[in-house]
C-alpha cells in the first residue's frame, strides 16, 4: 500500500504501469484518474487550489486503504493526491488497485474513491470567471459512500 | 483544559484564523463548538449543519468526549478527489 500527497505533477500512465511491475501474480489492474475540469457549476474554471490538513490527510487515506485491503484480496493499492495549485487538464487524484482477478480490483477502486471523496480532508477552491469560490460538497457523494456501509 | 483548535478552508477564511489554543471546560467537541459560536458574528459559521470535525487528526462526530491537550479541527464538507 502506498499513499502519496504531493504538490508536484504526476504521470497516470507511469503509475498504472508500476501497479503490476515485478509481480506476475497480478492479473488485474483497475485505476481511476480524476482531472481538473475547465467548467463547473455554471462557471468557467481557470484554475484550482487544493487545501488539505497535513498529518490527517495521510492518516485518513491510509485508513481507507487498510479498510479496502481488509475487504478485498488485493496485491497492491496506491493512492496519490495532489495539493496546492492546479490547472485545468491536470490530474488531481490517482487510485490504482492490483489483484489476481478483476472484480476485487473494480470494487476496491470504487470504494476507495467514494471514501476519499467523503472522508479525506481536502478542499477545492476554484478560480472562476467571477472570482474565487470554494467547491461545495455534493450529497450524491455521501450517497455513493453510503453504499459500502456494512449492514 | 487547554485545546488546540484548527480551522480549514472556508472556515479559516471566514474566521481569519487557522488555529488557536482555547481554555475552558468542555465535555464534548460540541461544547467547544458552542463556546466558540457564542463569540457571535463570523463565529456563527461553526453552527452550520454540515460542519465536519476531527479529533487528533481523525474524523469524528461532535459528540466525541474531549480531554486536556487534544487537537480539534473544524471544517466544511470535504471536496477532494
Amino acid at each position: 500500500m502506498a499513499i502519496r500527497v504531493q504538490a508536484t505533477a504526476f504521470d497516470p500512465g507511469a503509475e498504472v504501469n508500476a501497479m503490476h511491475a515485478a509481480n506476475v501474480g497480478v492479473g488485474a489492474v483497475v485505476s481511476f484518474v480524476g482531472y481538473v475540469r475547465d467548467f463547473n457549476d455554471g462557471r468557467d474554471v481557470a484554475g484550482m487550489f487544493l487545501e488539505h490538513y497535513p498529518g490527517m490527510t495521510e492518516k485518513a487515506l491510509g485508513k481507507i486503504a487498510v479498510e479496502a485491503e481488509q475487504r478485498w484480496p488485493l496485491l497492491k493499492l496506491e493512492v496519490l493526491h495532489r495539493v496546492g495549485a492546479l490547472e485545468p487538464g491536470e490530474p488531481i487524484v490517482f487510485v490504482g488497485v492490483a489483484s489476481a482477478h478483476r472484480q476485487a480490483a473494480f470494487e476496491a477502486c470504487d470504494f476507495v474513491m467514494d471514501y476519499l471523496k467523503t472522508r479525506a480532508p481536502f478542499w477545492k477552491k476554484e478560480t472562476t470567471s467571477e472570482g474565487p469560490r470554494w467547491v461545495e460538497g455534493r450529497t450524491s457523494d455521501q450517497h455513493a459512500a453510503g453504499r459500502w456501509a456494512k449492514g | 483544559m487547554n485545546i488546540q483548535v484548527l480551522y480549514f478552508a472556508r472556515y479559516r477564511e471566514v474566521l481569519g484564523l487557522d488555529g488557536e489554543r482555547v481554555d475552558g471546560e468542555f465535555s464534548t467537541i460540541d461544547d467547544l463548538r458552542a463556546h466558540l459560536a457564542r463569540r457571535g458574528d463570523v463565529w456563527q459559521v461553526l453552527t452550520e449543519q454540515n460542519l465536519m470535525c476531527a479529533l487528533n487528526e481523525e474524523l469524528c462526530s461532535v459528540n466525541k468526549p474531549l480531554q486536556d491537550g487534544e487537537e480539534v479541527a473544524f471544517f466544511p464538507t470535504v471536496t477532494g478527489g
